[in-house]
């Protein structure tokens, strides 16, 4: 039996990478980790594997062999006039860097699933700015940790104990710190918190210029704002204005609800604001391991962060107009390939119905339910546990995915599927 | 492929050759002494100038602050954007261009390598990552250690021996090449929200001073004999009155030097040459910089330009962001880095009206101007800081004609002119002193023997203008100059064609330096173990993947230290 | 019929059976189950294990229901996935996310009905013809 040490974890955006794995005989037969997701990602991975190229034939998916998969890809992007590449946030930036060469030589539009989770903070960033720090600066010195409409108990199982509230660090110990939730509901992580503050759905907005108001000493006549008594928000306001360093780590419950990127403009800003008081960094809790080296790469090739469109020959960025939900509702793209994602199971039921209505290709380790309904799915090997490469965690922090483990025999990894298709689609072009 | 320019006019100070009709032979990517004609492809470059391709040893292109700007200004790319065409790839401008662009514009400009000069080494796989997809281009970056916990409390502990170890260790894992320092201890103070107001001032809770760090990394490098010197940043960037903390830094290493070679460079000094006790009687400080340096052969300069228009500041300086943004009140990002450094981004338009950024303007050249020895004060805009590195040819005109820094002046604020020294200011660069500043001096400073010149044996690193340096006057013929920079003739990286008025015609994957130094190794064995338990205990990822592999790089080209001096 | 607020997130039971499979019994179950205030239920007369029918501006499902303190009343929560987005518009307001969470939605028992299976489910939504 092999012991490999300090595994990075292909689950969450906390990109862990002190895991144990075991392997003998090429199988995973142990993991040490104390992470429920991260167990079951590792020992399961391989579980129910489809290891066979399928195409659709007469409503159904039939086996048949790389190449001829290869070249169903190819000639969907090439016949295509508008095709939308996506997903790209459960890979490795390897892969992602062959998604936007391949999106630029068809002339399609490329959206990674940021579109959908952190995309509206995105927004608020390109708006305001973003005064953040690396993880390990909230374990060195953090003293307040808010958590704002997220809830890492079940999303970021050992985020609080590697890196915030239950973490031992250079300058603070864990009795050391305060911890504030807000949240529509008492979630799990809303338990354990000293302070937790419930806001009424779509109403953070409203809760976030009331704390402004009190930072900057202006008088709150109503007796509450957003659902929460005057006294609690004087009471946030002030463990904010006094700590010595804070954090305010947000989640979906921002991005998702009314107001979207407006209410990461109120976050941005209040952090801001609190700069004047004390030290503040506000970071996104990112959700899929590597949807952040999603964004990173789209920028630094492309300029943009995600909803790249390559139509005109470079890149464009018009989140409203080539973001994904936007591009598949209103019938733009005739086409897509779904790369390292699953959008069956996580898109709005009309984009689902357009993205099902038209040729739809899928790169997937697994049956997913987009595989399930797609007219090509090409099996790849499982990235950060078949295949290296590179992921970015939620801080911007890159590291090197380890492959403690071979593919099935004649699985690839995405990264040279998606080549081969490229060289495909250069000489279908080339053809013509 | 063999190649012979013929006919052009050679500019070549590392071989003391000015403006004389020579040839340059190119075969398997390097200068020979000659080719075969028959065989060789003979391009005629009659009566074109003719230099080694430049050399730029500070611009920010890399990694993770550079792509914060990018991500958080799509305005400063929906004007500025190339198509794809060919083996081009498409891409965006301005200020913070997408990563192939960067290559493609440097290329157009003659410029074949490029330094990253700030890394924070725990997100040097993103700067890797960013290095390895420029194409064209040779690079390295320089990893931060002017806030690092280790480095500050070895020096601190008066254990310069262990501190050495540890930075050759670190420079090896994450293959950086010099040893960076930007606002010494001042960084570690901004993450509790403070500053380090000054040169002999404690860094809270480590207890040391900028002044011994500076002076404990000047002698760490030489210890470690790293080919460039320590390449610095200093305290209070961007505050008026500054000059005098310059000062202060500059001297405070003085007695460390030995003989002529420069033991540190003081990076985009015009942000650091301030006068005046505030912004309203911000004033040059640049005579006094110059004074200094010129007196002084262990400093080298670069000066960081300030250009008229739109850009983005970004700088490891977290606390001088911080304080811009209270200034400027637009977009402001910050990113602390645990143990080692920070940053911050804030989007800036320079205005010709204001009269700060006219002083700013009318520092950097006077620094040019007023410093005697090319081979000491390099040509940079800080980019993207003072401005982006595609102004390049405008600044190298202004440098070559008092009547176009004249028309400039013009324009200014009446007080920034009396308040400067450019009005009274004669000289005027030619293009020995240029290709000095650009290219020679450069690739000297950064101990590339291979770069900056066309000796036999240098790499075929060529950037051919189409200008008559005979005919043409730039005192005069100024926008001449600066339309033939900045669109080189023809641009040849490693003996291979790159750029051709304009187009890119070739993209080659180009060099990552790094150095591949280390300290004795009995003194290795103690450190390392001791970094590797307090790793776990101040990082938040495991020392194993703190490192990473020579595969890591596109193309790896590790430099050999040099002998340590005496 | 009485109006509720929708909250679609992320369940620990959710992400775990995620890695197990979508097709997965664990991971169907979680996300064909909506979860309510028990205050809520008593009001609408159910229990845990009945059916309810949701219906928003967007679209109607039946699903099973189960009872959490951690929910609140006057709200419902359905663990992302395929069932509660049939519930979800598309309708962005140039942001390119679609509103996930805090949507009107009404909820009735549904006695007599269940919850669609998964793969036929898929077939008949978007299925081509």
């Amino acid at each position: 039996m092999k012991v490999i040490n300090a595994v990075l974890c292909p689950g969450c955006g906390s990109l862990c990478d002190d895991n144990e794995v075991y392997v003998e005989d090429n199988k995973i037969v142990k993991v040490r980790t104390d992470c429920a997701i991260s167990t079951s990602k590792f020992l399961n991975f391989n579980k129910d594997r489809n290891t066979t190229p399928l195409i659709r034939v007469d409503g159904e998916l039939k086996p048949t062999t790389l190449e001829a998969a290869i070249e169903r890809v190819a000639r969907i992007l090439v016949e295509a006039e508008y095709p939308l590449i996506y997903g790209w946030s459960l890979t490795s930036c390897e892969a992602q860097k062959k998604g936007v060469e391949l999106a630029e030589e068809v002339g399609g539009v490329i959206d990674n699933t940021t579109t959908v989770c952190h995309g509206p903070s995105i927004l608020g960033v390109q708006d305001f700015g973003e005064p953040t720090c690396s993880l390990g600066e909230v374990r060195a010195r953090a003293d307040l940790i808010i958590y704002w409409g997220c809830n890492p108990s079940s999303a970021h199982t050992r985020h609080m104990k590697r890196y915030s509230s239950l973490s031992k660090g250079r300058f603070r110990l864990p009795e050391q710190r305060k911890v504030v939730v807000v949240d529509v509901r008492k979630t799990p992580t809303a338990r354990n918190a000293n302070l937790f503050i419930q806001v009424k759905p779509n109403q953070d907005y409203e809760l976030m210029a009331a704390l402004k108001m009190m930072l900057q000493n202006e008088e709150i006549e109503e007796q509450e704002v957003a659902g929460v008594p005057v006294e609690q928000i004087e009471e946030l306001a002030e463990l904010m204005r006094s700590c010595e360093f804070g954090v305010l780590f947000f989640g979906l419950g921002l991005t998702m609800s009314e107001g979207k990127e407006r209410n990461i403009d109120g976050a941005i800003t209040l952090v801001r604001e609190l700069n004047r008081w004390t030290k503040f960094a506000i970071m996104p809790m990112r959700g899929h391991y590597n949807v952040t080296g999603a964004n990173k790469v789209f920028t630094w090739q492309t300029g943009y962060p995600y909803a790249v469109d390559f139509s005109r020959g470079y890149p464009r960025y018009e989140p409203g107009d080539t973001t994904a939900v936007d591009v598949l509702s209103r019938g733009y793209n005739d086409a897509t390939l779904v790369v390292a994602s699953d959008p069956v199971a996580n898109l709005p039921k009309d984009a689902v119905k357009h993205l099902c209505s038209k040729p739809l290709a899928v790169i997937d380790p697994h049956i997913s339910l987009t595989a399930f309904m797609a007219d090509v799915v090409i099996p790849c090997a499982f990235v950060g546990i078949e295949e290296g490469g590179t992921a970015y965690r939620m801080d911007g922090v890159g590291m090197i995915l380890k492959k403690v483990v071979e593919p099935p025999e004649g699985i690839l990894p995405d990264t040279q599927i998606l080549d081969l298709i490229l060289k495909r689609v250069r000489e279908l072009k080339g053809g013509r | 492929m063999e190649y012979l320019l013929k006919n052009g006019y050679v500019v070549d100070p590392a071989n003391k050759i000015d403006c004389e009709r020579k040839d340059i032979a190119v075969k398997d990517g390097k200068i020979v002494e000659s080719v075969d004609e028959s065989k060789a492809k003979v391009i005629d470059v009659k009566d074109m100038l003719v230099m080694p391709g430049g050399v730029d040893l500070h611009s920010h292109i890399a990694g993770s602050k550079v792509n914060i700007g990018r991500l958080f200004r799509p305005e400063d790319h929906y004007k500025d954007y190339e198509v794809k065409k060919g083996v081009r790839r498409s891409g965006v401008g301005h200020s913070v261009p997408s990563i192939f662009t960067t290559g493609y514009r440097y290329a157009t400009l003659g410029y074949t390598t490029v330094f990253e000069p700030a890394t924070p080494p725990l997100k040097t796989v993103h700067t890797h990552d960013e290095l390895n997809d420029i194409p064209i281009l040779d690079k390295a970056c320089f990893p931060l250690f002017g806030n690092n916990w280790f480095v500050m409390e070895y020096i601190r502990d008066g254990k310069l021996e262990e501190c050495a170890a540890y930075i050759a260790w670190l420079m090896r894992s994450v293959k950086g090449y010099a040893i960076k320092v930007v606002d010494p201890g001042g960084v570690e103070a901004w993450k509790w929200g403070g500053t380090v107001q000054d040169f002999d001032q404690e860094v809270p809770r480590f207890g040391i001073t900028p002044r011994e760090i500076v002076r404990g990394l000047v002698k760490v490098n030489k210890m470690l004999g790293l080919p460039h010197p320590i390449h610095v940043h200093a305290n209070q960037l961007g505050v008026p009155g500054n000059y005098k903390t310059t000062l202060r830094t500059l001297d405070a290493v003085k007695d460390l030097a030995a003989g002529d070679r420069p033991i540190i460079h003081l990076t985009h000094v015009q942000f650091n040459a301030y006068g005046g006790v505030d912004y309203l009687s911000l004033s040059s400080g640049a005579d006094a910089v110059a004074d200094y340096v010129n007196k002084n052969p262990h400093v080298t300069i670069d000066i960081g330009q300030v250009i008229f228009g739109d850009t983005t500041t970004m700088t490891a300086d977290g606390p001088f962001e911080y304080k811009l943004f209270t200034l400027l009140r637009g977009k402001w990002a910050n990113a602390d880095v645990e143990v080692e450094t920070g940053a911050g981004v804030v989007p800036i338009t320079y205005s010709r009206s204001n009269y700060v950024h006219a002083v700013m303007w009318a520092i950097g050249l006077e620094l040019a101007l007023l410093i005697e020895d090319p081979w000491r004060v390099f040509i940079t805009t800080d980019h993207p800081n003072g401005g982006p590195f595609t102004e390049y040819p405008r600044v190298f005109s202004w440098l070559m004609s008092k009547e176009a820094r004249a028309k400039v002046l013009k324009k200014l604020p009446r007080l920034a002119r009396a308040r400067t020294n450019l009005k009274d200011i004669d000289r005027e660069y030619t293009f020995y002193d240029l290709a000095i500043s650009t290219r020679a001096a450069t690739a000297k400073i950064l101990g590339l023997s291979n770069k900056g010149h066309l000796g036999v044996g240098a790499d075929a690193d060529i950037a051919v203008y189409n200008i008559n340096p005979k005919e043409v006057n730039p005192s005069k013929d100024y926008k001449t100059v600066r339309q033939a920079f900045a669109k080189a003739y023809l641009t040849m990286k490693d003996g291979e064609i790159v750029a051709k008025e304009g187009e890119i015609v070739s993209a080659p994957v180009g060099r990552t330096y790094w150095v591949n130094t280390k300290a004795p190794q009995d003194i290795e064995d103690a450190v390392i173990p001791e970094v590797k338990r307090l790793f776990e205990d101040y990082y938040t990822i495991r020392y194993e993947n703190y490192y990473i592999p020579e595969s890591y790089l596109a193309c790896s080209a590790p430099i050999q230290p040099l002998e340590p001096a005496g | 019929m009485v109006r509720f607020t929708l909250l679609t997130g992320r369940s620990l039971v959710q992400g775990v059976g995620k890695e197990a499979g979508k097709f997965s019994d664990k991971y169907i179950q979680e996300v064909s189950t909506c979860q309510m205030d028990p205050e809520d239920l008593k009001m609408l007369n159910i229990k845990p294990g009945d059916c309810v029918r949701l219906t928003t501006e967007y679209g109607s499902v039946v699903l099973k229901v189960s009872s959490s303190a951690l929910v609140h009343r006057g709200s419902v929560f359905i663990p992302y996935g395929p069932y509660a987005n049939l519930l979800i518009g598309t309708k962005t307001g140039g942001t390119g996310m679609p509103s996930f969470k805090g949507i009107p939605v009404e909820v009735e028992p549904a006695p007599g009905e269940s919850v669609p299976e998964l793969k036929e489910l898929l077939v008949k939504m978007y299925g081509r013809k």
